[in-house]
């Protein structure tokens, strides 16, 4: 119990770095930022349940479930990101800092509705708009890449509510570690 | 053996490749002409009468014709000689098409065929077309053509070619293919992993500019048919897409976000000199010309949300065409411009549908309201039919729809699912 406690503090702690290396960032996002230290409280804690001895390395680790999240997910029509992803995006900033090498690329989706040109410009926006927030993070541009694959590569098919909202989305691939 | 096994995969290639496009009317005038195609006279050594079954097929897919079946006939005249007004009087047929076909030297045959007046007991159109037996499709359109401006006033576009991207359901092939409007004689014109997308043709209907999203993002490619040549136009950091020619073939408009943002840009296809035409941080893309070549529209999303805009290329001068509606996007242009043809959402979360906007009236029509998911909206070089991409029993298939939304039609396919259509230009 006493081991639980102290993860939660360090976890609260780096969480707190990344909440305030996005304070260079707009209002907008700074605002969010917060609601997502929160979040990722009740987050981490259940995740590090198992560990003995705690270092600042297992600490990291403890975030690494986050670092597996790979995809992002928008609104109808919309290509802001929505504040319960954010923790997701604040763990591959810090990742992305630490591991100047690791490059990543990053995909934009959308749904099969509205025209095939709007959906790869709208995707093109939703990869970008989270380049533009790993970079407010402090990650440095050159490690990432957007590219736009409209409603072309759908990762459910179908045509209603679940299929479409899980199309609507940025993928965070890694091409280097 | 190895003669065998060619023609086996042939055959597969043919059944899994091809979409084989059928046409089912489902909607026609109500007030449509009654025209008899009386089956062509031929000799016996030639295959059936497919020219006046396709003549009656492009007449009745027109929604403007209803043609009687030739079992229903009460004889089948093939020279005026044979010919009773009274007949097809009784029949309450308005007008009469005969035709005789015969058999020339060197594999050439001579088609020669006669359109008459019933009530007026009167020939109104004759002519002597001369085809081999593989032209015997471009001879039937072309009658029709010749039979719908008679007795419509419009230039009939039968005789025109249809482009579209066929695709598997696993989508991991995409062929970009080429077909008669009535779907027929389909020749796949480039395969790829990768999605091919927005084919457009050039004015003299020689070359098709597309969209093809490999790996690494967009590239525009403009690609000559007969040759089968394919040269890369644009390849530029961020988006590449939506090309159209300019009317007079020597320009490409398209969409490229170069600078951080999908903006409008011209090039020049011989000097390869570019001008950017819009200057926005909103979405703008889907570009096509006026018949001036003086101006673009494009859908921008500046306003929030799609809507088409008009921009003249030489003043600058910028004008918000949609105002009605949620959603709009990817106009095209009917009837010299006096019509947009475009998707339409009329509210967040309604169905999208092609719609039709009378710029001189202001008046939106919702044109295709039966099918679900409409987009690529494509009008016929006589601005008489829209062909647009839609969703019918989860698959992706093409549907027709007349501008001012009388005629309906859906051309399914046998297998796979087919989008993106692209009306050609005339061809002679």
């Amino acid at each position: 119990m006493q081991n639980l406690g102290k993860i939660f503090a360090v976890s609260l702690l780096s969480l707190a770095i990344v909440g305030c290396a996005s304070s260079g960032g707009t209002t907008d996002e700074a605002a969010t930022t917060d609601t997502s230290v929160e979040e990722s409280q009740t987050q981490a804690v259940p995740d590090s349940q198992g560990l003995d001895v705690v270092t600042e390395e297992q600490a990291a680790m403890a975030a690494n479930p986050l670092l597996d999240q790979t995809v992002v997910y928008f609104g109808y029509d919309r290509s802001e990101i929505r504040p319960e992803f954010k923790d997701i995006l604040n763990a591959h900033a810090q990742y992305l800092v630490a591991n100047p090498q690791a490059r990543v690329s990053l995909e934009g989706h959308c749904d099969e509705r509205g025209t095939v040109e709007y959906n790869l410009a709208l995707g093109e926006r939703r990869a970008n708009t989270v380049k533009r927030y790993l970079v407010v993070q402090g990650v440095n541009p050159n490690q990432l890449e957007s590219v736009s694959f409209g409603e072309e590569r759908p990762a459910v098919v179908g045509s209603d509510d679940s299929a479409w909202s899980k199309n609507r989305r940025t993928e965070i691939n890694y091409q280097a570690r | 053996m190895m003669r065998t096994s060619l023609v086996i995969v042939s055959l597969l290639f043919s059944v899994f490749a091809k979409a084989e496009l059928t046409i089912e009317i489902t909607q026609g005038i109500a007030s449509s002409i009654p025209i008899s195609v009386v089956p062509f006279q031929t000799a016996s050594t030639l295959p059936g009468s497919l020219i006046d079954e396709v003549v009656a097929n492009d007449l009745e897919r027109s929604g403007h014709f209803s043609v009687l079946a030739p079992k229903d006939m009460l004889s089948h005249p093939h020279t005026e000689d044979d010919l009773y007004f009274r007949d097809w009087r009784l029949l309450k047929q308005e007008y009469v098409v005969m035709g005789v076909i015969t058999q020339l030297p060197e594999g050439l045959f001579q088609v020669r065929y006669q359109l008459f007046d019933v009530f007026n007991e009167r020939e109104l159109l004759t002519q002597t077309l001369k085809a081999n037996e593989g032209q015997f499709r471009d001879v039937a359109h072309r009658i029709s053509d010749a039979i719908y401006e008679q007795l419509t006033g419009i230039r009939g576009a039968f005789s025109t070619k249809i482009a579209y991207v066929t695709t598997n359901p696993e989508r991991t092939r995409f062929n970009l293919s080429i077909a008669d409007s009535d779907g027929a004689r389909e020749k796949i014109i480039l395969t790829s992993k990768y999605s091919i997308f927005s084919p457009a043709w050039a004015p003299d209907g020689k070359r098709i500019a597309y969209v093809m999203l490999e790996d690494a993002g967009s590239r525009v490619y403009v690609q000559d048919i007969t040759t089968g040549k394919k040269q890369l136009i644009s390849s530029n950091k961020g988006l590449n897409s939506a090309p159209a020619f300019s009317p007079d073939g020597k320009k490409l408009a398209l969409t490229l976000s170069k600078d951080g943002n999908p903006e409008i840009y011209v090039v020049d296809l011989t000097t390869r000199n570019w001008l950017r035409v819009t200057n926005h941080y909103g979405i703008d893309t889907e570009p096509n010309w006026m018949p001036d070549g003086k101006h673009i529209i494009f859908t921008s999303g500046r306003s929030g949300n799609p809507q088409i805009y008009r921009k003249n290329i030489e003043t600058g001068y910028l004008e918000r065409l949609t105002f009605e509606g949620h959603y709009n996007a990817r106009a095209r242009l009917a009837q010299d411009g006096r019509f947009l043809v475009m998707v339409h959402q009329a509210q967040k979360n309604d169905d999208f549908h092609i719609a039709s906007l009378d710029l001189t009236r202001g008046l939106l029509q919702i044109l295709s309201s039966d099918t679900y998911l409409d987009e690529s909206p494509s009008v016929s070089p006589n601005g008489v039919m829209v062909m647009y991409a839609a969703k019918h029993n989860k698959r992706s298939i093409l549907a027709a729809v007349s501008v001012d939304g009388d005629v309906k039609f859906l051309v399914p396919s046998k297998s796979g699912d087919v989008r993106e259509p692209a009306w050609g230009p005339y061809l002679n």
